[in-house]
């Protein structure tokens, strides 16, 4: 990216607007709420604030609870997301831009809808209803369910994260790993993981800040059993309603903190991702000095 | 034991066996409910585990889950494990029941067709009442703004709207006064939350609107948590609300809770259950009522039933079928 001349004599005045107008509305809609959230968490002392997480045995479980659904949907993302980066990257075949196009299903839905769309098939007078009923298997209103739910809504964003980075990285290295003998796995694990570590880990981050704030479709399957299948928005809500405003912020301060981590995270891996893409850059341009090494070094 | 009930979901779905089905420990059951019974079940429960555990020596915990009544029953119906449900209105157990979970003779289970506790519809206002309302059409007057739960999902919307089209009819209006009456009020709704909760939130913490139509027993807890902002308004007459209970008999002859299941919902009836249903301002049924606390005793106020307005079934099509009475009269605001 080429960047112009950044003002002129006249323009002067207007930037000097624009730029405060875009600070007033990043103070008014992001910095003073979440502010208001930690103030309103903490105005009783940090005591208070532990003692409304873990005293309360249901915020307890919902904080389990959220610390174990995000994880798992995430795990099943990966897996998901390299797989089908990998296919639509380095493949061509018919239906691939329509494939494309339906891991991006999640984002252009409602969630409530993807809720819905989950109790259709898997409820009990889903399309699978008798057959569960049958097994005696919990899906909706049950852990499983909360899981198939928060795996939906986050599935674009790793195997998005994955395509360009792989388009642009080009399957050369593992067409040269291959002709030197190595196996599948082998090319997976030496060449295309270390290629593309740091935007999986990217994506990795992104979906799962997502799903420990999933709402809307977790609200559809959960079934509100406090202490069994709320998690932590969904605890957030009910305390709210129930008149503990101060648990209830201090259960929001914590999903507000692990946003906090996150941007942290983001930040970190956004930077290795520029300096990879640099790194890339530069062997192109110099095939001599392609060394792992100097990047291995760079992560360490 | 949530920890131990997620481990245990954890390994039924890993490994998919069904042998683990069958839980030895101590009886669960899960109560389904309207929205603003959390408060009045939490100390149920607390006084009716150590009821069973005194009478019958088996220990029993007893989970909750509260939302929109009618969003309840349809999650009943898609396999929301209710070993009881404790909704707002008839029509939602009713169709729970006619899905096959519950034995068609349900009302008949329990005394009073199965309605332990009453309440009834009233105002909530601002402090020291600003708009000065103190009668149903009070409300459509000036430029007083209504907040009340959609009646397509909230049993407490349903009685809100029921209680006004009845306030009308009862007083010798004709239906077309009602229904001008609903549609000028509906008017003045800015937001129609999908349960009761959400609509007190609005009210009370939110701070929108000038007078909230709601159950007696919500109302006392608003007032009581607004810390002196909000004050109670009776209105000369009101509908009398009849929240059913019924035992998930599919549910429960398959988890084998039957037992303490039915006990649950007897002990409603019972003197202790009578005292707690009392104090949280719901007005338990059956003779010489207890006062909600020592020295009070209940508001008189005149009440009218559904069985005035038609009874549920008739009501249920009319008013909030699809294509009804609400349908409509109701122009979402900005329209």
């Amino acid at each position: 990216m080429r960047s112009k001349p950044a003002t002129t004599a006249a323009s002067r005045p207007l930037s000097a607007v624009l730029v405060a107008g875009a600070l007033g509305v990043v103070g008014l809609l992001i910095v003073a709420p979440l502010a208001s959230v930690f103030y309103e968490a903490f105005a009783r002392g940090v005591g208070a604030w532990w003692g409304a997480l873990a005293d309360d045995p249901d915020t307890r479980h919902a904080i389990w609870l959220s610390l174990t659904v995000a994880p798992v949907a995430v795990a099943i993302n990966t897996v998901f997301g390299v797989a089908a980066a990998w296919l639509v990257a380095r493949f061509r075949f018919p239906g691939r831009s329509l494939l494309i196009s339906l891991f991006d299903v999640p984002f252009s839905v409602s969630p409530v809808v993807a809720g819905l769309a989950l109790v259709l098939i898997f409820g009990r007078q889903g399309l699978l209803g008798p057959t569960l009923a049958w097994l005696d298997w919990k899906i909706i209103f049950a852990w499983p369910g909360l899981v198939l739910a928060t795996t939906f809504v986050t599935l674009p964003l790793v195997v998005r994260e994955l395509i360009p980075v792989m388009e642009a990285i080009g399957p050369e290295e593992e067409l040269a790993a291959v002709s030197l003998g190595a196996s599948g796995w082998q090319v997976f694990w030496r060449v295309t993981l270390p290629n593309i570590r740091w935007a999986l880990l990217h994506g990795i981050v992104l979906a799962n800040a997502r799903a420990m704030g999933e709402f809307g479709a977790v609200y559809v399957v959960s079934g509100h059993i406090a202490g069994a299948t709320d998690t932590m928005p969904l605890r957030v809500e009910k305390l709210f309603q129930e008149y503990r405003q101060p648990a209830s912020m201090a259960v929001a301060s914590v999903l507000a903190g692990l946003a906090l981590v996150t941007l942290v995270a983001k930040f970190v891996i956004e930077r290795r991702l520029e300096a990879e893409s640099r790194d890339l850059e530069a062997a192109r341009s110099l095939p001599d000095s392609l060394d792992h090494t100097k990047v291995e070094g760079a992560v360490a | 034991m949530p920890r131990r009930r997620l481990l245990f979901n954890l390994l039924f779905t890993a490994t998919a066996a069904t042998a683990f089905a069958a839980d030895s420990g101590p009886i669960t059951l899960l109560n389904v409910s309207y929205d603003p019974t959390r408060e009045l079940y939490r100390e149920i429960n607390t006084a009716f585990t150590k009821r069973y555990a005194l009478e019958h020596g088996k220990p029993v915990s007893i989970k909750q889950s509260h939302a929109a009544s009618g969003s309840q029953a349809r999650a009943v119906i898609d396999g929301l494990d209710a070993d009881v449900v404790t909704l707002a209105v008839w029509p939602d157990v009713e169709a729970v029941a006619k899905s096959g979970l519950v034995r068609a003779d349900w009302q008949h289970r329990y005394d009073n067709q199965s309605i332990p506790y009453h309440s009834v519809v009233v105002f909530v206002v601002r402090k020291g009442n600003p708009k000065g309302i103190r009668d149903w059409p009070d409300l459509v007057k000036g430029d007083v703004e209504i907040i009340t739960p959609n009646p397509k999902t909230s049993g407490n919307g349903k009685y809100s709207f029921l209680a006004a089209w009845g306030a009308v009819i009862t007083g010798g209006g004709t239906e077309e006064a009602a229904r001008a009456f609903v549609t000028e009020l509906y008017k003045r709704t800015p937001v129609l939350d999908t349960g009761a909760r959400a609509a007190t939130a609005t009210f009370s913490q939110k701070g929108l609107g000038d007078v909230h139509i709601t159950f007696e027993s919500e109302a006392h807890l608003e007032v009581d948590e607004a810390g002196g902002e909000l004050e109670i308004v009776y209105p000369k007459q009101s509908i009398r609300v009849d929240p059913p209970i019924a035992v998930v008999d599919q549910n429960v002859d398959k988890k084998g809770t039957r037992h303490a299941a039915e006990a649950y919902l007897g002990f409603l009836y019972s003197p202790e259950g009578r005292a707690i249903i009392a104090k949280h301002h719901y007005r338990p049924w059956g003779d010489n009522p207890p006062p909600p606390a020592a020295g009070e005793a209940w508001p008189a106020i005149e009440t009218f039933t559904i069985e005035t307005l038609g009874g549920w079934p008739e009501a249920t099509t009319k008013f909030f079928g699809e294509g009804g009475v609400f349908d409509r009269i109701y122009q979402p605001a900005g329209r």
